[in-house]
This record gives structure tokens, sequence and C-alpha cells, in this order.
């Protein structure tokens, strides 16, 4: 089962095994991750499940779609790697993905 | 008040779920405990009438959290059991079965129920209301291609299952006694839009419809109208709006009108006693104070947030712009604000391009948005609303301008 490391804003890390086929928010909400509301229960409705994936990663997520990436631009503390968690799924090929939290998500 | 060392929640959805998380991470130590009547720890009821539908999505992936956290983090989580009076002198609440719990503060998120259509043969078998997994998960199986489904009421619930029917095949008629669907939630002219999809899609409308009974023996068979019109049908599904579910706080002499009635900090006219999400009906900032009964899920977490501040003592929460969304075929309807007593509406975007926001304004304040694929419009006004600034109508309408560029400028 693929990890997935997430890194709180304080630096805490919480590394979770999470399933294919779930998204990267999915997982984080199981497991009690602090950090991302997902308010919308991913329905892509909210921008409050955003996460910076580690720049070694970006090329394996992909880019976000037009919807996501038009919410994200009313996100706080944007940056180039910033994703919704919800639009990414989890496979294989994203086995030891890292993510960092920002500082909040409203 | 004086300490709060026990909490009890009666309702185990989703603004009972976030009551319990949140008072955890607030720092509460005492004892929580969550009544449900479902069988389930509480679960997201957002997608019932979309992917838990459809089969996209399993029970498992509803529920909001791993039924394990609750008694990882000592949440009392009691499913499948009913709460069935409350004494508000002694604080005690009486549960199925005669076991009494006392409570220091207790929060009622008991939600809302569908409303039974008062029609002759509502209880044939076949006929469905949609507010439960359990619900969905008796009528799945008669969502099979080529049955004939007959919706009873054109709301978002209804035209979401008429959505996913349609992709699964079944022959769709929607009834709806107003002139359009949608008519208490959204404009004539977005409604319209609406209409035109799902017509594109399929789904046959009989607006200005009169339901007058459900035919059959033992298993529905039609909906008769009252102008003699009858539709064959295999299901029924009654989408008709739903009633706060109110027994317990009207039986203890909560005041109560459309919604137990609370203050901004979701206090009762007992001040030991919160009420929050469906059921309730709590001031809103943004729109006058006006007492408001939000069904949504901004409004459960909302509720609970606030809820788990005011016991703990922590800070309150940011209050949002309320917030809704509708998912139909490949369209993402997002909502802020409330559009009720708008006088004028701009549009970005045009219809024809199934990606369009209708901005609503009352005089020359924004109120609401009704975004179709169009989320930077969306969360641009509810950024506006919320911060309580508007754009000139003729500049929001500008599409040259990107919306983050306007909401920048707002005043």
């Amino acid at each position: 089962m693929p990890k997935i490391t997430y890194i709180e804003h304080s630096g805490k890390e919480h590394v979770v095994d999470a399933p294919n086929g779930q998204t990267v928010m999915e997982a984080a909400v199981k497991h009690a991750v602090p950090g991302i509301d997902a308010d919308c229960g991913g329905a892509c409705a909210c921008a409050t499940c955003h996460v910076y994936v580690d720049a070694a990663w970006a090329d394996k997520t992909g880019e976000a779609g037009s919807m996501e990436q038009s919410m994200l631009d009313f996100a706080n503390d944007v940056e180039p790697t910033s994703r919704l968690s919800c639009q990414i799924k989890i496979s294989d090929a994203l086995d030891g993905l890292v993510v960092r939290l920002p500082k909040s998500q409203h | 008040m004086n300490e709060i060392k026990r909490v009890i929640i009666i309702g185990a959805g989703q603004a009972g779920g976030e009551t319990a998380q949140r008072l955890r991470q607030g720092g509460f130590a005492g004892d929580i405990t969550l009544i449900g009547e479902e069988p389930y720890a509480p679960y997201q009821r957002p997608p019932l009438s979309k992917k838990y539908l459809a089969g996209e999505l399993d029970m498992d992936r509803l529920l909001l959290r791993p039924a394990s956290v609750y008694g990882e983090e000592n949440i009392a989580l009691l499913t499948s059991l009913k709460a069935v009076w409350i004494d508000r002198a002694s604080k005690k609440v009486r549960v199925e079965g005669g076991r009494e719990l006392s409570y220091d503060a207790l929060v009622l998120a008991t939600g809302s129920r569908p409303r039974k259509l008062p029609l002759a043969g509502a209880d044939l078998a076949g006929v469905f209301t949609l507010r439960t997994a359990a619900d969905i998960d008796a009528m799945k199986p008669h969502f099979v291609q080529g049955k004939k489904l007959v919706v009873i009421g054109a709301g978002y619930i209804g035209l979401e299952a008429a959505a996913v029917a349609r992709q699964l095949g079944l022959d769709v008629t929607v009834v709806e006694t107003a002139v359009r669907p949608l008519a208490r939630v959204t404009s004539p002219e977005v409604a319209g839009f609406f209409l035109d999809e799902h017509t594109r899609q399929g789904v046959r409308f009989v607006l200005g419809g009169q339901p007058a009974l459900i035919k059959g023996s033992d298993h529905v068979t039609a909906v008769g109208l009252t102008d003699g019109t009858e539709i064959p049908a295999d299901i029924v599904l009654a989408g008709i709006g739903v009633n706060p579910e109110m027994t317990l706080a009207s039986q203890c002499g909560l005041t109560t009108e459309n919604g137990v009635i609370t203050d901004a900090q979701c206090r009762t006219s007992d001040p030991n006693i919160f009420a929050i999400g469906d059921c309730a009906a709590r001031p809103i900032s943004f729109f006058d104070n006006r007492l408001c009964r939000l069904e949504s899920v901004h409004n459960a977490i909302e509720g609970a947030k606030i809820v788990a501040a005011a016991i703990t003592g922590g800070k309150p929460p940011a209050l949002e712009a309320p917030w809704f969304w509708s998912d139909q075929y490949d369209l993402k309807l997002q909502i802020a604000g409330l559009f009720n007593g708008y006088d004028h509406i701009v549009f970005r975007g045009v219809m024809t391009d199934r990606a369009f926001a209708a901005f609503y304004y009352q005089g020359e304040k924004l109120i609401a948005v009704d975004a179709v694929n169009k989320p930077a419009e969306y969360l641009g006004a509810k950024m506006l609303i919320q911060t309580g600034r508007s754009l000139p109508r003729d500049v929001i309408a500008d599409e040259t301008r990107p919306m983050k560029e306007l909401v920048a400028s707002a005043k």
C-alpha cells in the first residue's frame, strides 16, 4: 500500500498507508492528520484541502485541472506546487509522496 | 454557566460528529456522548444523491472519520439509539430503553426529515424519500436501466437524483407544482438553464403538475395527477423538502419556529442547550442578523465550531458566507450567499458555454452568486460577501478582467 507523508506547518510529520484509489485528502482525513479541513468532502467545492506537493513529486502528481486551478487562485499562500488534495488520486506511482500543509485553510 | 464536564450531543450527522471532534481538538477533556439513530458513525450526506447513488462511493468512503477514531478520542458514540426525552430541570436525557444520561451542556443536532407525500398510496412499495444511506440502499436496486422513475419535486435533491438516473439509463419524469424547477432556491434565469440541461439529457418535466395519488396494489405502478394524467412509474422519489426535527426541543419547551431558535452562539432559549445544523435557526450576520435555517454542510460545520468554542472558552470561528453546491451531470453549481430579496441579476459568461455566474444584487449590494463551472466567480463572490464588499454591477460583468483582480479592487 502506498505511503504518504504529510508535514504540518509546524514541521510535524505524519506517515500514513493510503490505499490506491483514495485521494490524498481522504487519506489525511481518515488518519486525522490536522491541517486539512476538506469541508466539502472532496467535491472540489470549497478549497479547504490545499497542500504543497514536494518539489520532487510535482511531476508525478501532475498539473491542477482548470476548475482546481481557479479555486487555488483564491487560496491563501499559494505556491507553484499548490494542489487541492481531493484532486490527487493515490496510486503505486505515488508511493512515498510528500506533501506539506499550509498555515491555514481559510 | 458552571463548569462543563459532560456534553451530550443528540444527532450523529455531520453537525453532531464535527462538534465531538472539535471539542476534543479544542482541548475539552470531559465526557462526550454522541447519540445517533442511524447504525453508522457520522457520514457525509451530500454524496447520497450523487456519487453514493451512482455507486461510485461506498459507505466506508462516506464516513467523515473512521468509526475507530471515536473510541481513540474517548467519545462515546451510541448508534442505532433514539433519545426520547429531555428533562431540563434535572439536565438529563432519556434514551430508548429508559436509560438516563446527565449533561452539563446539551447539543441538539437532530437534523431534518423529508416531507412525506400527503397522498393516497404514498406508503406503497417503490415510493422513496432521500435522506439517509439506508434510503439509498433501499432505492438503489431499482435504479437500473429501463426502469421508469418519477421524481416529485424539482429541488436540488430531486434534480441530482434525476441526473444520476439518466446517467444509469432510467426513464425519468420530474413533476413539479411550481411553473419552474428550483423555484425556491434560485432565479428564473438559472432555473431555466437547469431545465434546458435536464431536458437535453432526456428528462421529461411536468411543470405546474399537481400529484393527486400514487397508484398500485402493493408496488407503485403510476403517479396520478389532478388533471387525470397518469405517469407510469416503477419507482417514485419524493423530493418535496424537509422539516426540521424538533420533537425533543418542542417537548421540553424550547423556543421553536421554523427550526429551534438560537442566538449567534447557537444557544437556545435554555442557556445549557445548543442547537445546530438543519434543525436550528440562527441569526446570520451577513444578512442583517436574519434568522436563517440553513440546510448545508457549511452550516453544520460552522455550528459545530461555534458550539465547541463556546463550551471550551476558545476563540469563536471566523464566520463564512453561507455556501452550497450541487453536482448534476458535468455541471458543478456553487452557491454563496442567499439570493432572497435580490432586485438585480448580473451575468459573467454565457449559459450556452455551460460556464457562467449569476450575481444577485440588492440595490448596490452583492448578496449571492450562483456559479456553474465557474469556481473563481464563486470564491470571489463568497469573499466579497464575507467581507461586506461589493463591486459595481457593470464592473463585475466585465469578463475581460479576471475575477481575482476585481475582488482585489473591491471596496
